[in-house]
Parts: structure tokens; sequence; C-alpha cells
């Protein structure tokens, strides 16, 4: 095996032995629960509100591991080994961001069946939720490697991620909430487009961050 | 084994501290350096520049024939048994698990390869940590204070290691304030123009 595949399933195997994958699952699941609880217990209302309030949940829940997405690497000399053997910053963000895509993506796309029936939202919305997720999802994990990257070292990483993280998933918010009407064809090409644009330019800025925090 | 490292007039400058300038040396296979001086002169980071970890401030740094490097942190997966944690660094190397199992047996901490590294000593994980050098395969080995924590039986092991590595065609930076085996070494102070 390629030592990128070797750093994938170690990643893997970590964020799901750690319980770290489990976390931002119990997230997601508890914000669709408490929703209508806020709201009250109105089926018709949930039912135009819940994707919505979902892809709110998702991209919180996103936010939850980013503190530990680089830091425990960069502290236990992981990266640092990387380096020596000549691997290139972007390979190991971009292998970051597989393996947290693998331990995130997957199991919200799973979560986000019972958080709809607790909102009520009928087929045709949860196959374009499950549709927009399965795009957006990506970019999520790539911006959350990249905050992680980029905030690696400093006091208060975890309160500055948010700042640095949720304005930039603004485009995945607004085109997979927007995606979830009855004509969002079009929303979910943009929420494609908006995807690719941060999974694609993820890796080379928190390699760049990498390479800047090794001093 | 062909490794190389050759330093041409290299400057360390931190912050606004210059650390070093103009040092120049070069290793052929077999050969051994040691680095001295007080603390903070600048021992550590010729170890991250040698490394590639670091930039220099001046001058360029030659490296051939794959690089191991151990400083502080023993960059060990702290839940995963010692075996599995060093494998993963052996299959990345490009290795095996019988070089996790001959590097454990040279360090003497065979009997802790199921043993998962948060348990382990700091002696032990110093070992750990050797035992990830001597299970890749590269040619230029570099070791920031590798006698810290150790017994005199396992520092024994650490220069019998060493040796063997030189005698391969390998080379060995050292750098430590124990005195340490490391015949015909070159030593390299610094700190010593201030």
């Amino acid at each position: 095996m390629s030592p990128w595949g070797t750093i994938i399933l170690r990643d893997v195997r970590l964020a799901y032995q750690g319980g770290g994958a489990l976390l931002p699952l119990i997230f997601f699941l508890l914000v669709a629960t408490l929703f209508p609880f806020a709201v009250g217990p109105d089926g018709p209302l949930l039912a135009k509100v819940g994707g919505g309030a979902l892809w709110m949940a998702a991209l919180l829940a996103a936010l939850l591991p980013v503190d530990r997405l680089v830091a425990p690497d960069a502290e236990s000399g992981v990266l640092d080994q990387y380096a020596v053997r000549g691997l290139s910053d972007e390979g190991i963000a971009a292998a970051k961001i597989v393996a947290h895509w693998l331990g995130f993506g997957p199991p919200l796309m799973i979560a986000a069946l019972p958080a709809a029936a607790l909102l009520k939202l009928d087929g045709a919305v949860l196959g374009r939720l499950e549709l927009g997720l399965a795009i957006g999802t990506p970019a999520l994990a790539a911006l959350g490697v990249m905050t992680s990257a980029l905030t690696l070292g400093l006091r208060g990483a975890g309160a500055l991620a948010g700042l640095v993280m949720l304005p930039l998933a603004v485009p995945l918010l607004i085109f997979g909430a927007g995606a979830l009407g009855p004509d969002g064809m079009g929303a979910l090409k943009l929420l494609g487009a908006a995807a690719l644009l941060l999974t694609a330019l993820a890796p080379f800025a928190a390699g760049a961050a990498l390479r800047a925090g090794r001093d | 084994m062909a490794a190389r490292l050759a330093f041409d007039r290299v400057a360390c400058l931190r912050g606004d501290r210059l650390l070093f300038e103009g040092l120049s040396f070069a290793l052929e296979p077999g050969a051994a350096a040691l680095l001295t001086g007080p603390n903070g002169a600048g021992k550590s980071s010729l170890m991250r520049i040698a490394a590639g970890l670091l930039p220099a401030s001046a001058g360029t740094v030659e490296r051939d024939g794959g690089t191991a490097f151990t400083g502080e942190t023993a960059a060990l997966d702290p839940r995963l048994p010692l075996a599995d944690a060093l494998g993963f660094w052996a299959r990345i190397d490009g290795g095996s698990s019988e070089d996790v199992a001959r590097a454990l047996d040279r360090m003497a901490i065979a009997n802790l390869a199921l043993v998962p590294v948060r348990m382990l000593s700091t002696g032990q994980r110093k070992r750990a940590a050797l035992a990830r050098v001597i299970a890749g395969r590269a040619g230029l080995w570099l070791l920031d204070e590798p006698g810290n924590g150790l017994d005199t039986a396992s520092i024994d092991r650490l220069a019998a290691a060493m040796a063997a590595h030189r005698a391969a065609g390998g080379i060995v930076v050292v750098a430590t304030h124990q005195p340490l085996a490391l015949p015909g070494a070159v030593e390299i102070p610094l700190g010593a123009r201030r």
C-alpha cells in the first residue's frame, strides 16, 4: 500500500476508535430532537423549515471535531515525521480530508434518516437532503481540516475556528438548503460547484498552513 | 547504503538571535557527527535544519539516502500497542513487521510489543522512538538527545545500534549532553563564538 493509503487508514481508525466520529452525530441528532421543542409540534411547519434546520445542524456538527483534526498529530511529532520522510504537506492535508470525510460524511448521511423522521420531512425532501449532504459533506470536511491547520498552535483555537470556518461555509448552506425545494436542481448544481471549489482549494491552504506552522 | 549530509556555510537565525553562521561540514557513508554546546546554542535547530524541518537562513544543505529523525516527541499513537504504532511507520517506510520485530529486539523492548504506548515509561518511550529509527531504512540518522531517560544498558544498546548502522554505510548525527560512545565522530561545537 502507498504511504497515502496507510495514512488515511490510520486516521480513519483513530477517528472511529477514539469515539471522535460519534460526537458530531450525536450533536446532529440532538439538534433534530430539540428543534421541534423550540418551534412546536406543528407537522407542516416542521416539514417546511426542518430541512434547513438539518443543514444548519450539519454545519455546526462539522465544526465540533475541528480542534482535534490536526493538533494531536502536531503535538506528538507525527507531522514532523511525515515531513522528514518528504511527504508533501498538501498531500498530508488531502489525506486528512479524505480520512475525516470517511469518519464524518457517511455517518452524518445515515443520521439524517432518523433526523428527517423527527422533523416530518417527506421522502422527496429527504432524498434531496441526502443528495445535498453527499455533495456538501466533502467540502465541510475539507473546510474542517483547513481551519484546523490554520488555527494550529493558537490559544483559543476552538473559538477562532468557528469564525474562520462558518463564513466560508455560507455558500454550502445557501445552496444546500436551496436545493431542498421541488425546483432545487439549479441550487444543487451550484452546491456542487461551491463544494468542488472548497474541496479543491482546501488541501493547498491547509498544506501552506502546516508548512508555515513548522518551526 | 548511500548516505550523505553536507552543510555549506549554513546560518540559523531564530527571531532576531543568530544561533550560528558559516557552518560547513560534510559527512560521508560511515561517518558520525557529535553536536555539543550549552542549552540554547542551536543544537536542536541544527538538527531540524538537517532534517529539512526548518529552512536554513543562509547557505545550503544537501541530503541523500533518506532521513530518520527523533527529537523530544516519540510520534507514536498513544492508544495503539507498541508494535502496531511502530508498524505504521514501518509501512510508510516500505518495511514490514519483521523490521519492527528486529528493531524491538535491538532496543530490548520486544516484551512490550503488545503494551499500549501510553502505558510506557519515559525511558521505554525513548527506546521505542529509537526502535522507529532502527526499523526504518534511512541512511541518515538524526538523533536529538537520544540518551535522555535511558539507563546504562540501553545506552550501550544505542551505541551498538549506531555502530552497526555506520558499519553498513549509514551516517549518524547526535546532539547530546551525555557521553555516548561514537568513535571517530566529528565534533561540531556550537555556541562557542560568544
